[in-house]
């Protein structure tokens, strides 16, 4: 039996590499998905015949059942809007299974000591250095426990604040320290008392929620993302403990995989992890923001649909705010007339459009955009110059040029993409009052920048009644 | 001992194995990636039922069932929503 669970595992863990890599590339993302799950399938039912089971296996089909249900309910009901904090939670349940794992083998180790010692044979399980793998383990899960789910709750809007007071780095580091020596003292006493084991995730759940509330809702992604590595890390440790080969390779692949990930997210929005960190977002850059002068300039939908109608390149830069507003399918919709009429339309997405790198081409593929009409920042700014009109709609901080110019500015250094260059710029936007980081957009007060007020969906709808009558 | 210095290879190939397998992926697909190698540590799952199942006190049948519990979300929660994202990535030429 042990040699098919085995040989069952050792087929996950392939079936799990050759899915991350076709999740790589557009064309094949979807079957990668159904590799792995195949393998998740096929390690799951083997796992109940597991030799180290010895019963429960009743308890065990009621929680899947049950974790499992609510997670796919969930699941198939989330709106692409909030999918973010989706990921967040779930990453955050496989942290606390990984801690779960632990909890089971250090109170083992607990109420077993006493036995063993009398027995005087050593148990093979419960060296030095498990126990440090299984304390490692907890530790890391049972933080990204407790950060996930603040996470989760920041970007759902349970939590709106950002909590920050005086000494805070200090008291988190204190935190951290006392976690750490508790973790030391289950390692080195040859039976931990109850009470130490349950301070030390105490102590965990407590550091997981401090490390995560006063990071700020636009950087979340890249802590969900460094959560969603430790998580693999701790997963990875808890397999050392249990001696599953499955859990080491599938939770290394991810360690180092939402490693990397996490450093790509990091640079795309032109911030440093440690800055993610360890600082609020806006506490940097000193002195006066640079005065603004000029007028913002209306427009009628009418006009900016003849405008569009006549072109021959338009360039659509969609921002967070589209997805809001929900006017994705009315833009697609708009783009496909425009096309008909011959002009060439392109969608420019910035890395941190939407909540996430990546996050605004999942909201657009939704609305049956091809992905080969979405344009990275970097294939898409050499062409702003030869651009009739650039439609931003929902973008502020993305396309401001005050990135570029302005060292004061909060988001000097961000790359952002070149609109300014358009011969043309279009703003869609619902009133004039500064975005997501509150900073004033310099763009919109540009010569060639013309603003069309209103809601996104409503705006969409009447450039769409214009195009037709044209 | 050796068995757990295999394991250490185990450990140290298979994060290169994640690093290169992430490389050079684009932009486009972070987010449903990060969403999939979510649901590959659901994988814990497995792990989770093995606690469970040498669970002796009520104490740690506690324990076990949560961890399976949550263990099956993430499987179940990272799997359904990786497959509805993806599922949107359609070209222009497959019409």
């Amino acid at each position: 039996m042990g040699v098919v669970i085995e040989l069952s595992y050792f087929l996950t863990a392939i079936l799990f590499i050759l899915g991350l890599k076709r999740m790589s590339h557009p064309t094949t993302a979807r079957s990668g998905i159904w590799w792995a799950g195949g393998g998740m399938v096929l390690a799951t039912v083997v796992s109940f015949m597991h030799p180290e089971i010895a019963g429960n296996q009743l308890l065990m089909v009621v929680a899947i059942l049950i974790g499992g249900g609510i997670a796919w309910y969930t699941g198939k009901r989330v709106a692409m809007t909030d999918m973010p904090q989706m990921i967040a939670i779930y990453n955050g349940m496989g942290g606390g299974a990984a801690g779960a794992i632990a909890a089971v083998e250090l109170v083992k180790l607990s109420s077993a000591a006493a036995v063993v010692a009398e027995a005087a044979e050593p148990a093979v399980h419960h060296s030095t250095f498990v126990v440090f793998l299984a304390v490692l383990g907890a530790m890391i899960g049972t933080v990204s426990f407790s950060g996930s789910c603040v996470a989760y709750a920041k970007l759902q809007g349970l939590m709106k604040k950002v909590i920050r007071f005086p000494n805070q780095q200090k008291v988190n580091m204190a935190v951290f320290a006392l976690m750490v020596l508790f973790g030391l003292l289950i390692i080195f006493s040859s039976h931990p008392q109850i009470g130490v084991i349950l301070l030390f995730f105490l102590l965990a759940l407590a550091f997981g929620a401090m490390m995560a509330v006063p990071i700020g809702g636009a950087d979340m992604p890249v802590v969900i993302s460094l959560f969603n590595a430790f998580t693999g890390l701790a997963v990875a440790f808890e397999g050392f403990v249990l001696q599953n080969s499955a859990l080491i390779i599938a939770g290394t692949v991810v360690g180092a995989a939402g490693t990397l990930l996490t450093q790509l997210m990091a640079k795309a929005m032109n911030r440093p992890i440690s800055n993610v960190l360890f600082s609020g977002f806006g506490d940097t850059g000193g002195g006066p923001a640079e005065e603004v002068t000029g007028s913002m300039k209306a427009m009628e939908p009418m006009d900016a649909a003849v405008m569009m109608s006549y072109a021959s390149k338009v360039v659509i830069v969609p921002g967070y705010g589209l997805a809001v507003a929900q006017a994705q399918h009315k833009i697609w919709e708009m783009t496909e007339l425009l096309e008909e009429r011959g002009v060439e339309v392109k969608f420019a997405i910035h890395p941190v459009a939407g909540r996430m790198p990546g996050h605004m081409n999942v909201l657009l593929a939704e609305a049956g955009v091809p992905y080969d009409k979405i344009y990275d920042l970097e294939e898409i700014n050499s062409d702003f110059a030869n651009t009739d009109v650039a439609l931003v709609i929902g973008a502020n901080d993305v396309v401001n040029p005050s990135a570029k110019s302005d060292k004061s500015s909060p988001i000097y250094g961000m790359p952002i993409l070149d609109v300014d260059e358009a011969k043309n710029v279009l703003v869609i936007k619902r009133g004039q009052g500064t975005g997501f980081s509150g900073i004033e957009n310099k763009l919109f007060f540009l010569e060639n920048t013309s603003m069309v007020y209103g809601d996104g969906q409503k705006v969409a709808a009447e450039l769409i009644q214009h195009i037709k009558t044209l | 001992m050796i068995e757990s210095f295999a394991l250490l290879y185990v450990f140290m190939l298979a994060g290169f194995v994640g690093y290169e397998v992430i490389s050079r992926v684009p932009v486009i697909l972070h987010t449903p990636l990060m969403s999939g190698s979510n649901f590959v540590h659901g994988i814990v799952l497995v792990g989770a039922m093995v606690a469970l199942g040498h669970a002796d006190t009520s104490l740690e049948r506690v324990i076990g069932f949560v961890g399976v519990l949550l263990g099956a979300g993430n499987a179940v929660g990272g799997y359904v929503v990786t497959e509805r994202m993806l599922e949107m990535f359609k070209s222009s030429k497959g019409k």
